[in-house]
């Protein structure tokens, strides 16, 4: 069995980050898998805009900024196999994938990273009631038979949920001819970008409907219509406030879950709130040599910061590979926690935090925790506690559910900090 | 001219029409759907019951209990899945527990396998049953299948054998005259010199047509409610798990599925419009609510999918099997549950008892065998590169959720009564049914389809004939006429 | 007179103040964080400018659709009759990021450009 440094499953921009930086930090024998045919994943299809500011100072489309990342690894010997799905990842970090060339060939790696991407809920994970007809999709669904394949899924559209896909096919779909009817949004506020609900929705005269959700869906082959409804503060359609929209099409934005197949076959222990696997400070998985990165690890609000922690997983990686310290530390660790680790919780209006545990250490000298707050606010602090100790504070002009907090502690700050560690919102 | 028409192909009508292939007579099934068992058969509680809850002396209960006999070798024949995963009836108090000692008593006069527990040792074995449960009886000759896999194969074979089946054709008008019956379809007019009417909820309407009088039952549909959850390795439960029967049926129940997905459901409600399988809120709550009296720890944040059936359930408290007052034409009538158990044993009924010494058909000297659907994700490395080799497409997974390779897609568009549709391609190899529930393999599935059976994209359809999921080809792409991608 | 503007230059969406007077001239703009949303602010209260990106078909291509952004920003108002002519555009491949599909689009001096290569 052919054993690698690295295997990255998954060339999106997470995976592709993860290879550059992996090569990079001295690993060279490093092998990506990409189901699709070519490197990318779903930026090939986001033709919008938007990408790149933070990591490349420009503002790109999503098919160009996936291009200058392909551009850069082609400066390495990082080895791609396209084409190829991974069918399995096993508890003794075996992968087997397969392809038209090779079949089906079972590879083992030092380290594996999984940068697997997300999928977006679809309309049984809402349960919405109904008729089940054509033409109801979730919005990335209908991105592709747009962007890529070339169709008008349809004419008169409604979308529930304002992620941000949602609110950029409803500008994409209008551009291309159609009438789009509304946008409802069960909670109340807006999940988007601010930038798409004004160009998206405001540029079109698109209402925006919020605490609303989809109550009905009729039509018997083809979608024909659906009734909306207000919804009550436990989030329940309240009787009575239903509008009706003729429509072909129902596009639903309704949140991303990372795809958590692989980590489920392998035995990795996934968080409860992110749906992807529970991580330390160098994204590594509740198996030593597994890292985790991009929207298979938690959903992301852009896609330079899915790339930034791409590049994060593949130093990781790196590191497993060629610091023989570091990796043994690591294996041991699947024997049980030591008295360094730190526990990383969400206090009040924080959602979930990321890395979910800090090994104190194996820490580098600085660490980005991530999280995502779970309300929308002006002019608040995110704390970072220890008991009653503050360990760090933040000021924050706003927060909002849809963008991701991050806050940097340094290695410093956490000495002599043992147990658990607080995130939360505060005044 | 036909020896028989069947109409509708669903379950029963496969069987039926299976069982005549294998004699020297010629068959045309009918269905207004576009595909094999797209109705009540498509939706439903997807169980092979034991047969221990119908009334004594029905055929319900006679058909039953020798259906249950006779699927895990059709199954085994047939190359489709039956598990036999067994199941608890259960009882959260003493009334309850009542309804247990006649349904052991019941099974015991039907020879029917049954074991007791009390409720500490029925929850050993389903560590997930509700602490309410007092008592449980087992029943583990209970099966589960895929009922339309089931109807599929079933037709597929009758289809190799000779039967001839048209889809999409909606049956309009029947008449007798000289003791030839012409069926009228919206497509054209078809002889035949008998007539098995299984046409699901609209058998009474069918019937009605050619009598033009109150058909003398009357089937007003059930509608089933569901939840699906998704695939676990540790599903919920291990065994179907029924509360103590109602008046209105088995209850709700949970189900393991044969590919560790779990059903919640049904509800039971009476529904006028025949079509009306649409989910509602209500019923929906009152699944969740009723599933939680018998098992604990759901797992609702893996629901995928909902759906409902609906069941054709007739006045008469029985099946209607019977030839009718018009000599040759046969009712296969208000099949509600456990109309998929009984199945089997309705057609062998039909065949070898209504009709004995009617129906003197000798048996095809050579009868040919269907090859099983290759299913790459239950076969050993080694045999799935033999097939790599061979097509590269077995090599192009299209389904991450469950693991399905074009080639795979291809086989079952190819195969005899092969999938026409997305729907279609679903039933049969499963792109759809996993948990992105279509979202990333749709699109490729109406490419394959589009490019297989010669058609535009926009001409793909979903399932039924209007369920278009494509409108036209975008900007400079339209005047450059169909070509495929 | 206050006017709030939500900044649609880049994902951030400064939400940015514009104080005017009775005549409508700009006395001041705020919030923003960067020059750019200064200048999105101006020409938001008088012209509102887009950036449009859309797909035209490609033969030859590994996909039906060639990616297509333009090369600045064009005004609101003429977004629809940018799409019109750029649906009546077909690319060949091999195309490269950047090559011009369709040069002064509708008269406006901006370029339909390749978003990616193929």
């Amino acid at each position: 069995m052919r054993e690698y440094e690295i295997v990255i499953i998954g060339g999106g921009s997470a995976g592709i980050a993860a290879a550059i930086a992996a090569y990079n930090k001295g690993c060279s024998d490093i092998l990506i898998l990409e189901k699709d045919k070519e490197l990318g994943g779903i930026l090939l299809q986001c033709i919008h805009n938007g990408f790149g500011l933070h990591r490349f100072k420009e503002e790109l489309a999503g098919p160009a900024y996936a291009e200058k990342w392909v551009d850069m690894l082609k400066d390495t010997d990082v080895v791609v196999k396209t084409g190829t799905t991974v069918t399995h990842l096993t508890s003794d970090k075996k992968i087997t994938y397969v392809n038209k060339d090779e079949g089906y060939v079972t590879v083992s790696a030092k380290a594996i990273i999984v940068s697997v991407g997300c999928r977006e809920r679809a309309r049984g994970n809402i349960a919405t009631p109904g008729y089940r007809p054509s033409g109801v999709w979730s919005a990335g669904t209908a991105q592709k038979y747009i962007n890529m394949q070339g169709y008008m899924v349809g004419k008169r559209v409604f979308i529930l949920g304002s992620g941000d896909i949602g609110l950029i096919m409803a500008r994409r779909m209008t551009l291309e001819g159609a009438k789009v009817l509304g946008v409802a949004e069960l909670m109340p506020y807006s999940n988007g970008l601010p930038r798409n609900m004004k160009q998206c929705l405001e540029d079109f005269d698109i209402p925006l409907y919020l605490s609303h959700t989809v109550s009905d869906i009729r039509g018997k082959d083809r979608l024909t219509g659906i009734t909306i409804s207000r919804v009550d503060e436990n989030l329940q359609p309240i009787a009575g406030t239903e509008i009706d929209f003729d429509v072909d099409t129902l596009l639903l934005s309704v949140g991303l879950i990372p795809d958590s197949a692989l980590f489920e076959e392998a035995g990795i222990e996934l968080h409860r709130k992110t749906k992807g696997p529970v991580v330390d400070e160098h994204l590594m998985t509740s198996l030593p040599g597994v890292f985790a990165c991009g929207n298979g690890l938690h959903v992301h609000d852009l896609v330079d910061f899915v790339s930034m922690e791409g590049e994060e997983a593949g130093s990781s990686a790196a590191k497993y590979v060629l610091d023989k310290d570091y990796r043994e530390a690591c294996d041991k660790r699947s024997d049980g926690e030591g008295d360094d680790t730190l526990a990383l919780v969400p206090g009040d209006g924080i959602g979930y935090v990321l890395p979910s545990k800090i090994h104190g250490s194996l820490m580098e000298d600085s660490l980005e925790i991530k999280m995502r707050v779970t309300r929308n606010d002006r002019k608040v602090k995110l704390v970072m506690k220890a008991g009653d100790k503050v360990i760090k504070s933040l000021n924050k002009p706003r927060i909002a559910p849809s963008e991701m907090e991050k806050m940097v502690v340094r290695k410093t700050e956490l000495e002599g900090i043992t147990g658990t560690v607080t995130l939360s919102v505060e005044a | 001219m036909y020896d028989i028409i069947i109409i509708g192909a669903g379950i029963n009508g496969s069987f039926l029409a299976h069982e005549l292939s294998k004699t020297e007579c010629s068959v045309l099934v009918l269905d207004k759907n576009a595909d094999v068992a797209d109705g009540a058969s498509m939706a439903n509680s997807a169980i092979v019951h034991s047969g221990h809850d119908p009334k004594p002396g029905t055929l319900k209960c006679r058909l039953n209990v020798r259906g249950n006999r006779m699927y895990p070798d059709i199954c085994k024949e047939l190359g489709v899945m039956y598990k036999n995963c067994s199941a608890f009836v259960v009882a959260t108090d003493e009334e309850e527990s009542k309804v247990l000692d006649k349904l052991i008593g019941q099974s015991n006069e039907r020879d029917i396998p049954c074991i007791e527990y009390d409720g500490d040792k029925a929850r050993e074995l389903e560590p997930n049953l509700s602490k309410n449960v007092i008592r449980a009886i087992e029943l583990p000759t209970t099966g589960i299948i895929y009922p339309w896999e089931v109807a599929i194969a079933l037709m597929e074979e009758a289809v190799m054998n000779g039967v001839e089946l048209r889809l999409s054709e909606e049956v309009t008008g029947i008449k007798k005259s000289d003791d030839v019956f012409t069926v009228s379809t919206d497509k054209g007019n078809y002889e035949s010199r008998y007539v098995l009417n299984v046409a699901g909820v609209y058998a009474d309407k069918i019937y009605e047509m050619l009598i033009g009088e109150d058909p003398g039952f009357h089937i007003t549909p059930r509608r089933g409610e569901y939840y699906v959850l998704d695939e676990m390795d540790k599903p919920p439960v291990s065994r179907v798990i029924y509360p103590v029967p109602g008046p209105n049926g088995k209850g709700v129940l949970v189900v393991p599925t044969v590919h560790g997905n779990t059903l919640l459901g049904p509800n039971s409600e009476p529904i006028e419009d025949k079509e009306a399988n649409n989910t509602t809120a209500d019923a929906l709550s009152y699944v969740k609510k009723n599933v939680c009296k018998t098992v604990d720890n759901i797992p609702f944040d893996k629901i995928i999918r909902t759906f409902a059936g609906l069941r054709p359930s007739g006045d008469t408290g029985d099946f209607v099997i019977e030839e009718s007052k018009v000599e040759g034409f046969i009712n296969v009538a208000c099949i509600e549950s456990p109309g998929l158990a009984s199945a089997p044993a309705i057609a062998e009924y039909v065949l070898t008892e209504l009709m004995k010494g009617r129906w003197t058909f000798p048996a095809k000297v050579e009868y040919k065998h269907r090859k099983p659907v290759k299913v790459l994700a239950e076969m050993s490395d080694e045999d799935k590169n033999s097939l790599v080799k061979e097509n590269p497409a077995y090599g192009e997974i299209v389904c991450r959720c469950r693991r399905v390779s074009k080639g795979e897609v291809l086989d079952v568009i190819r195969r005899p009564v092969g999938a026409t549709t997305v729907k279609g391609v679903k039933k049969r190899i499963g792109p759809g049914m996993g948990r992105c529930q279509g979202g990333f393999c749709e699109p490729l599935i109406v490419e394959i389809l589009a490019s297989e059976l010669g058609i535009a994209m926009e001409d793909v359809r979903y399932g039924s004939k209007d369920s278009y999921i494509l409108m036209d080809r975008m900007g400079a792409d339209a005047s450059h006429g169909k070509e495929q991608p | 007179m206050e006017k709030k503007l939500t900044c649609i230059v880049c994902p951030m969406g400064c939400e940015i103040t514009v104080d005017l007077d009775d005549k409508g001239n700009i006395l001041s703009i705020s919030g923003n964080t960067c020059n750019r949303g200064e200048e999105y602010a101006k020409n938001e209260l008088t012209h509102p400018m887009r950036q449009l990106t859309s797909t035209v078909g490609i033969d030859g291509g590994i996909y039906n659709r060639l990616p297509v952004i333009l090369s600045d920003n064009i005004p609101r108002e003429k977004m629809f009759d940018v799409m019109e002519a750029i649906g009546k555009v077909r690319a060949k491949a091999p195309v490269k990021r950047g090559d011009v599909i369709l040069s002064d689009v509708c008269g406006l001096g901006v370029d339909l450009l390749a978003s990616r290569s193929m």
